[in-house]
Order: C-alpha cells, then structure tokens, then sequence
C-alpha cells in the first residue's frame, strides 16, 4: 500500500487511522486440493461499498477463492483478512457479519419459503419475532411474498434464486458474496436479479461476485479481476480493461468454410494489417479496430466476401480473449 | 463445545420434524404394539408352557422378557433411520448442513446440534414405545421411565458413530447393507428375542460388544426391576463409549466435509 516504505523500528507503532482498512485483503492467496493447486497465489483488496467480482471460465478457480473468503475453506497459505479480522482464526466472527450466496442453492425443500427465511437467520443468534419481521421485509424485497407460505420446491430457478439472496441478506450483512449469481437463469430472470442486486449496491452493502457473463461483470462490477488457472490474470474496471486490452470496436466476419476464415487457411495473410489485430475463432474472426466499419471497408476493398459480418462494441470477453487466447463460455 | 448457538441446529431439525412427527410417532407406537401381541402374547403363550423356556429366560414370562428390550431396539432402528439418508441429504442434496456452515456455526457445533437432535428425536419414539408396555400390567413399572434415558443413550450409541459414516459419502449405496448386515441382525440376535447364550459360541462374545446388547440387559433389568447394580456401570460404560467414540468421530468427519 506504502511501496517499500517501512515503519521505522525506532518510532513508536501505531495505527494509522486516515486509511481506512479495506473489507477483504488477499496478498499471495492459495488453494491446494492434495497436489492440485486451485488458487495459485493471487493478491486482492476490497474496498466498503465496492461491488467487485472475479471473472473467468468454469475451473479458474472462482468458487475456491469465494470460499475461503466466506471462512468455509481454509487457505494453504498466504494471508487473508475480511473486516480486518483474520480468516484462519477467526472465521465465526467474519461469517457472522457475512451473507453468503452459493454457487447451487441450498434450500431447505422440506420447509416453507418464510421458514427458509426463519431458521437462517436463527442460525445467526437473530431473535425469532426479528426474524419473522425481517423475513417478510426480504419477502417483499426480492417479490416472493404471495409465494411465502409456499413450499421451496416449486418454485422457478430464478425465485430460489432471489429467495437464496433474501437468506443471505437476513443477518443484514456489509458484506454479500454471491457465487455465479445468474448461471442458468433465462434473461428476464437474471435482469430481475441484477435490478435487486443494484439495490443493494445503492444501499451501502459491499458486494464480491463471481461469474462467467461478461454482460454481467460489466453491470454489476466497479472492479473486477480476470482469472484463470488458479491466477489473476487482469484487473481493473470493466471500462478500463477494455480500453487496455481491446480496441474500441470488433468487427466479427464469418466465411463460408474452406474460405479465408477456415482455421487451416491462414487468413492473416489476406487480412494483415487491417485494424490493430485480429483474432481467428473456429467459427468467425474477430478484426479489432478504433473503427469498425472502417475495417469492413477495407475488408470488402480487399475483395474478401464474408457471408456475414457484424460491428460491435469489445466487451470483456474481447479482454479475456486477449489474456488467454481463449473465449470464456465455450 | 457447545454454545447455545449449537441449539440452532437443533431447531432447524425439529422445525423438519413438526412436518412428519405424526408418522414418526405412529410407527414408534405402532411397531412395539405389533411386536408385543403377536410375539410378547402369541408367542409367548407357546413359550411360557414350557419350564425348560422359562427357565432360560430367568424366570420371567416371555412378554416381560421381549417387552423391555423392544426400547432399546426401536431406539437403534429409529437413529439408525435418522443417521442415513436424512444426514446424507444434508450434505448432498438439500445441503442444509453447508447452508449452517456458512453462518457462524462451525462444523463442531453442526455435529453437536445434530447429536442432541438425535437424542430428542429417540427419545419421542422411545416414549411412544414406553406408552405402548403402559398398557400391560406386567410391564406397568416406574422402571419404564428409568429405562427410557438408557435408551436414548443406546440410540445415540447408533446415531452418532453412522452420522460420522453418512458425513464422509456421496451416495447412500452402503446404507442397505448397513441395516441389512449391521442393524437388523443386531435386532434379531442382540438379545431381544432370545437370551444370547442361545447364540453360537462364537457370535455371543459379537453380541455382547454391541450396544444394543448392554441396552436390552438394561432396560430389561429396569422394567423387571431385577437390575444387578454391579453390571449398571459396565453397561452404561459400553453405551457410553461408542457416544463419545461417535461424536468425536462427528467433529472430524463434519469438519472435513464442511471446510475442505
Ligand atoms: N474440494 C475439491 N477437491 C479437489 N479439487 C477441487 C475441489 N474444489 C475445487 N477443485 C478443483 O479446483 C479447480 C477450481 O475449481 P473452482 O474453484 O470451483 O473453479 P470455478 O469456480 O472458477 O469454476 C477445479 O479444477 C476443481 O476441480
Ligand atoms: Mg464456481
């Protein structure tokens, strides 16, 4: 935080006051399963009100990483500290000030969907009366109140969901860790969901997601780091690793196969030179250029006939391209 | 160990019970009842004609002989019920154990609650056997009401050693060889139904480092109220042992499971 400035051993040690400490600190974070190494060394920081996510594809490490900040894992090695605590030894305090949202959901199907509501928030000492009134606060929150005496097993993925997020915030939380907030939620759904989401970012409630969207890292996301094999690989705000590892605008072409965009047949020879790189995808290459339809210009002056051919926007799968040479949800 | 918080897990448990208590209760009640007529009084009508029988049994009457062990034995089949699959799924499917872990409760408190759930949970069923040897003069002793703790422990002698086991699988493919080769010849042979000297020489020492053995001896004892104060200590002892052996193996098998 200081550089290598060191506090001089001759002064007396005290606190410095004026920074106030981040909500979680990573520094050489790691994750060994036996011989596998899940995390592999990353350094973090989260700052209050921060909304700040972990992207990468299926196995980078995400769910490991989000565990040992919720003190259900321990860490190998490396020092983690949430709320300025430390995760190894004081993990009932940090997940006691913790709402957590897991990866699969985990509702009681046995129960109602209030009683859902109740006996989470017992399990953090909460006194029943509160926790009913708090239950139907979180009801009316996440829109499932009609639904409250229902059982969980009916319910659409996207309301166990909103249900999962309503038990996590029981314990009114400063902190929410949510793990893949929206996997397999259908558009409305997941909308809803970032709306609620968005809610309580306004409220004050630090969030740390993971996910694999990139629509969903660019709306949720104030900051947010690329991972992959088990390291940090980018960080910035979605605006900002964009601008660093994309141009402001793709063009996307697709060949018929055999033709220039077929993998074999080295299409960087007809397309060198056009925008500032480009890309070659199984099923279309990706020309990346400040101006799109510029390069598509060039493309069709060059007398290349793509069947099709799109200009857009780059978007964080542009960057995670660019780091790993791999898209991200194949 | 275990601070009030523990009694969280309890309650959640208990909240999943009020949705099948009837049933739960009905079988604890209904299945001794079953026994009691048709072996306790059929049965035994054939049995205590017979002086060599009687004999054998010390002198009771095949009804007073069954009656009492069936409180340690609906004690083990009902904790053995609640430590397989429902603990499974608590791990599995509904992973209610994992959404408990993410709260302030440790692993440690988990195992806890759910052992003390255990306890409560026989020890309803157990009073419903209790209820049904009420009903009998011959059984109708202020010894029931000793017996029904000693039982409970027996059940939790069972519950908490196989919740340890359910803690450490994915599937439940070991559970019916577990109640076809473990609980259900403990329950024909374990000195129920027979005294185990009748066993073969080999398998009486097997019966007597079970549980369920020290239990039936007991409970029998209790409700016959012909206990030898000598043998209480051994019993309890046995019983106690596999308690303490279960719950720590609990701890271990939680935590590894909740926090890997
Ligand atoms: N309990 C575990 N035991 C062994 N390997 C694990 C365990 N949990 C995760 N892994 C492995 O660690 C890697 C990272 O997994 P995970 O953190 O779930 O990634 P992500 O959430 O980014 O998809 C994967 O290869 C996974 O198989
Ligand atoms: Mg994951």
């Amino acid at each position: 935080m200081h550089g290598n400035w060191r506090w001089p051993a001759s002064l007396p040690c005290r606190t410095v006051a004026t920074v106030p400490p981040s909500i979680i600190t990573a520094r050489d974070l790691r994750k060994q399963f036996g011989d596998f190494v899940a995390v592999d060394g990353i350094d973090f920081e989260v700052e209050p009100g921060e909304s700040f996510g972990f992207l990468g594809p299926n196995g980078a490490g995400k769910t490991s990483t989000m565990r040992m900040v919720g003190c259900v894992s321990p860490i190998t090695s490396g020092q983690l500290r949430i709320f300025d605590l430390d995760a190894a030894s004081d993990g009932a305090a940090i997940r006691a000030r913790m709402g957590v949202v897991p990866q699969a959901d985990q509702l009681d199907a046995e129960l109602t969907v209030v009683e859902n509501l109740v006996i989470y928030g017992r399990y953090f000492d909460i006194p029943r009366a509160e926790c009913r009134r708090r239950a139907a606060e979180l009801l009316e929150f996440v829109q499932l109140t009609e639904r409250a005496d229902e059982r969980v097993d009916p319910l659409s993925g996207g309301m166990k969901r909103r249900l999962t997020i309503a038990r996590s915030l029981m314990s009114e939380p400063d902190l929410l860790l949510l793990d893949e907030p929206t996997t397999g939620l259908d558009p409305q759904a997941r909308h809803i969901l970032w709306d609620r989401l968005y809610r309580l970012k306004q409220r004050g409630v630090t969030l740390v997601l993971t996910t694999h969207y990139m629509d969903e890292a660019e709306q949720l996301c104030d900051r947010l780091v690329v991972m992959d094999q088990g390291c940090i690989v980018a960080e910035g705000s979605p605006r900002g690793l964009i601008d660093q590892y994309a141009t402001r605008e793709v063009l996307e072409l697709r060949f018929v196969t055999g033709d220039v965009g077929d993998h074999d047949a080295a299409p960087a020879v007809d397309i060198a030179g056009i925008g500032d790189r480009s890309e070659t995808l199984p099923d279309r290459t990706l020309i990346y250029a400040h101006d799109g339809e510029a390069a598509l210009a060039e493309v069709h002056r060059r007398g290349l006939d793509p069947v099709g051919s799109l200009v857009r926007r780059s978007s964080l799968e542009d960057v995670f391209l660019r780091l790993t040479g791999r898209t991200l949800v194949d | 160990m275990s601070t009030p918080t523990t009694l969280r897990v309890w309650e959640s448990q208990a909240m999943v019970y009020r949705k099948i208590w009837r049933s739960h209760l009905l079988l604890a009640f209904g299945q001794p009842l079953l026994y009691l007529l048709a072996m306790g009084l059929g049965v035994g009508a054939l049995i205590d004609d017979n002086t060599a029988s009687v004999e054998s049994l010390g002198g009771i009457s095949y009804f007073e002989f069954l009656a009492p062990a069936l409180l340690a034995t609906t004690a083990m089949i009902s904790a053995g019920q609640a430590s397989l699959w429902e603990v499974l799924d608590g791990f599995l499917w509904s992973n209610r154990y994992r959404a408990m872990a993410a709260t302030p409760l440790s692993p440690t408190q988990i195992a806890t609650g759910l052992g003390l759930w255990h306890a409560t949970r026989t020890a309803i069923g157990v009073t419903g056997v209790a209820v049904a040897l009420a009903l009998f003069a011959d059984t109708r002793t202020w010894g029931v009401v000793a017996a029904v703790p000693v039982a409970v422990l027996c059940g939790l002698a069972f519950a908490l050693p196989l919740s340890a086991w359910s803690a450490t699988r994915y599937g439940g493919t070991s559970f019916p060889a577990i109640i076809r080769f473990g609980l259900l010849p403990m329950f024909l042979l374990g000195g129920a139904f027979f005294p185990i000297d009748q066993l073969p020489d080999w398998l009486e020492p097997v019966a007597q480092v079970t549980p369920l053995w020290h239990a039936i001896e007991l409970c029998r004892g209790l409700v016959i109220e012909s206990v030898d104060p000598g043998n209480v200590g051994v019993h309890l002892g046995v019983i106690a042992a596999y308690v303490l052996a279960g719950w720590l193996a609990c701890r271990v098998t939680f935590t590894r499971r909740l926090m890997p």
